[in-house]
């Protein structure tokens, strides 16, 4: 089995700070982590390979600096990584990100399954994995729970919808975006890292793609974003404080009050 | 360009229209307003109800296009995707919104890339930038901790996603008129390299997103044990439990609990939030209920800045004496 996982490489959202008045991200000091819904992936592609053979490649579009979130896959098991990194790419928005990553995944030539995380947590869009199966022309399922068997070259998956698991029977080659359900990541062997210091990380750039020029990075992106600023938070808020057993038995009357006036009970 | 008209994905299951239809038609009626144009839904499946389509049209549609064979009756990227391209070349829509269900995020992009259109994922706020009729697309970008406003200069369509219940759905205007066109959808759409074998539907049918009123607990509650103390003031009131990230990531609910910019967003009459600090991202899933009750010892928890009734005060005095109110309440009437 040949697979193929593109992964992204995000700033630490938890630790994300922003400056108040440009509302603007403040970069420094924020680590570049592996988008951590693409661990996911990562290892639903490992388990696979260790099952039916064959081999897993790591690709990420993004700045020279992506090359560690591509060391951090092989290092879980991914047999190879591939940086796809220009400056012809900057600013694309994931219309211009599918088309780049299906270009360099049509390179690859040899591949039976894309596996995509769900979402990127910084972009937090999950257009990546459709757009890339579009771009290709391949089917795609996504919020993949459980990749159940493969036979007669289809593979035989569970959706996570709304309303419960749809059963799936897609063809390969294809797409397939997977939820947190479908795996818990491993954690990197010391085997496994001792390969990603050494392993030589090849880098993609236009020249290297067939793309039209006219489609990368801002330019070949149809959105725009046009204006960032801070969410504001406004509702008059009564507030009651109950630090002594009358206090709590004030403003518990107050709210059954508060509820039975606006008749939610 | 001589695209033109606001036009909703309606979705259907079973061949009932569902109620996102409804809620995006509330949107589009909005910006056709402000656009000075028509509202138009196409939907794809087998067999739909006449009045349902119907109804599209008593909520805001000016005309109504159903896509139908029964290799539509349930979402398949690849037939869906050759239906809405159809629609797209026929009849050249200048705005498409859809919801960020799991068949419009996947709907969306596979017809985005395709089409050559913008598209933006999650929008919380829609509008019309008037001096130049783009659509203005406004959604919550890194971890909800700041809005970015994007639009689509030169590509049409100008394609958008918006959260399911992050609107009211449409209301019925009587004496509403308007075109029902059914089509029998071209063999040449229906290819599917996909094949529906089955499905387990969800165990409890019980849906946070349905409830008119959701009690929610977040870290405040200290460890699992302590979840009986929310789940009997749900009870109280009839409502459905929800939860805060780190309830969820601890293992105390789970994730289909989960309210928030990685969980679900509910709008209920009543959001009642126990011992949650109040996050943007939590916020970015529940600051649209219609009514907000918060419980938190920090009487500067950023949970007050959208709370309509606040206690300062600790859950565990709190509940037990507001339970035992509720239920006298609750025997007199
Ligand atoms: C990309 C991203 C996505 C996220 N998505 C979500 C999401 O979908 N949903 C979500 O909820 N979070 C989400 N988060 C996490 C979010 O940032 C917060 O970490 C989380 O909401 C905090 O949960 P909490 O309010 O329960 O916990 P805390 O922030 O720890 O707050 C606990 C609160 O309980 C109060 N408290 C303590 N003891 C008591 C007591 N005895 N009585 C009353 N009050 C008490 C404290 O004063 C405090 O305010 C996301 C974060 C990121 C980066
Ligand atoms: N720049 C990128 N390089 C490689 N993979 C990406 C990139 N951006 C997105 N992806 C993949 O697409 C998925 C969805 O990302 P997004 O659409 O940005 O939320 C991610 O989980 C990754 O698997």
């Amino acid at each position: 089995m040949h697979i193929v996982v593109p992964i992204k490489q995000v700033p630490e959202t938890n630790a994300v700070k922003m400056d108040e008045k440009t509302g603007t991200m403040i970069r420094e000091g924020v680590e570049a982590i592996v988008n951590p819904l693409d661990l996911y992936a990562i290892e639903t592609a490992v388990r696979l390979r260790e099952q039916y053979e064959g081999d897993v490649v790591a690709i990420s579009m993004g700045p020279p600096k992506a090359e560690a979130a591509l060391r951090e896959a092989v290092a879980m098991g991914c047999d190879s990584a591939v940086l796809l990194s220009d400056k012809a790419f900057a600013g694309s928005d994931t219309w211009a990100t599918s088309y780049v990553l299906a270009a360099a995944i049509r390179k690859l030539n040899n591949y039976d399954l894309v596996i995509c995380g769900e979402r990127a947590t910084d972009g937090d869009t999950g257009q990546v994995g459709p757009g890339i199966a579009s771009s290709l022309d391949l089917p795609v399922a996504t919020y993949v729970g459980k990749i159940e068997k493969f036979s007669n070259g289809y593979c035989r998956v569970h959706r996570l919808i709304e309303q419960g698991h749809e059963i799936l029977d897609v063809k390969l080659p294809a797409v397939l975006t997977v939820v947190k359900e479908i795996a818990n990541p491993r954690l990197p062997t010391l085997r496994g890292k001792q390969k990603a210091r050494k392993i030589d990380i090849p880098v993609w750039g236009v020249d290297s793609l067939k793309v039209e020029t006219g489609r990368l990075g801002l330019n070949g992106s149809p959105t725009r974003v046009v204006k960032i600023f801070r969410p504001k938070l406004a509702r008059q808020c009564q507030k009651h404080v109950a630090d002594d057993d009358q206090a709590v038995v004030q403003a518990v009357d107050k709210l059954v009050a508060f509820l039975q006036q606006k008749q939610l009970i | 360009m001589d695209y033109k008209g606001v036009w909703i994905l309606a979705e259907q299951s079973r061949g009932r229209v569902q109620r996102i239809s409804h809620e995006l038609l509330t949107r589009a009626r909005q910006l056709a307003h402000n656009r000075g144009t028509d509202v138009a839904a196409m939907i794809f499946g087998h067999n739909i109800r006449q009045s349902d389509l119907q109804e599209l049209i008593d909520r805001g549609a000016d005309r109504v296009v159903a896509v139908e064979a029964p290799q539509l009756e349930k979402f398949l990227p690849e037939p869906y995707a050759a239906c809405m391209l159809k629609i797209i070349a026929d009849y050249k829509p200048e705005i498409i919104i859809a919801g960020a269900t799991s068949t419009g995020r996947t709907l969306m992009p596979y017809v985005a890339v395709r089409a050559n259109a913008g598209l933006t994922a999650d929008c919380t706020v829609l509008d019309i930038e008037q001096e130049t009729g783009n659509l203005l697309q406004t959604r919550p970008a890194i971890g909800g901790n700041i809005l970015a406003t994007i639009k689509t200069p030169s590509h049409r369509p100008q394609m958008a996603t918006v959260r399911p219940r992050s609107t009211k759905p449409a209301a019925k205007q009587h004496g509403r008129t308007g075109e029902i066109v059914r089509l029998k959808a071209p063999a040449h759409c229906l290819e599917s390299r996909i094949k529906h074998v089955g499905f387990i539907p969800n165990e409890s049918e019980h849906s946070l997103q349905e409830s008119d009123i959701v009690v929610s607990a977040g870290r405040g509650i200290g460890k699992a044990e302590n979840l009986p103390l929310v789940q009997r003031l749900a009870d109280e009131l009839r409502a459905a439990l929800g939860a805060s990230r780190d309830v969820v990531d601890r293992g105390w609910l789970s994730y289909p609990h989960q309210v928030g910019l990685s969980g679900k967003t509910v709008s209920p009459k009543l959001y009642f939030a126990c011992g949650i600090s109040g996050a943007i991202q939590h916020l970015a899933g529940m600051q649209t209920s219609e009514t907000i009750v918060a419980v938190n010892t920090d009487a500067d928890a950023q949970i007050f800045s959208v709370a309509d009734f606040g206690i300062v005060g600790d859950i565990f005095e709190i509940l037990p004496v507001l339970c035992e109110r509720l239920k006298q309440a609750g025997s007199r009437q």
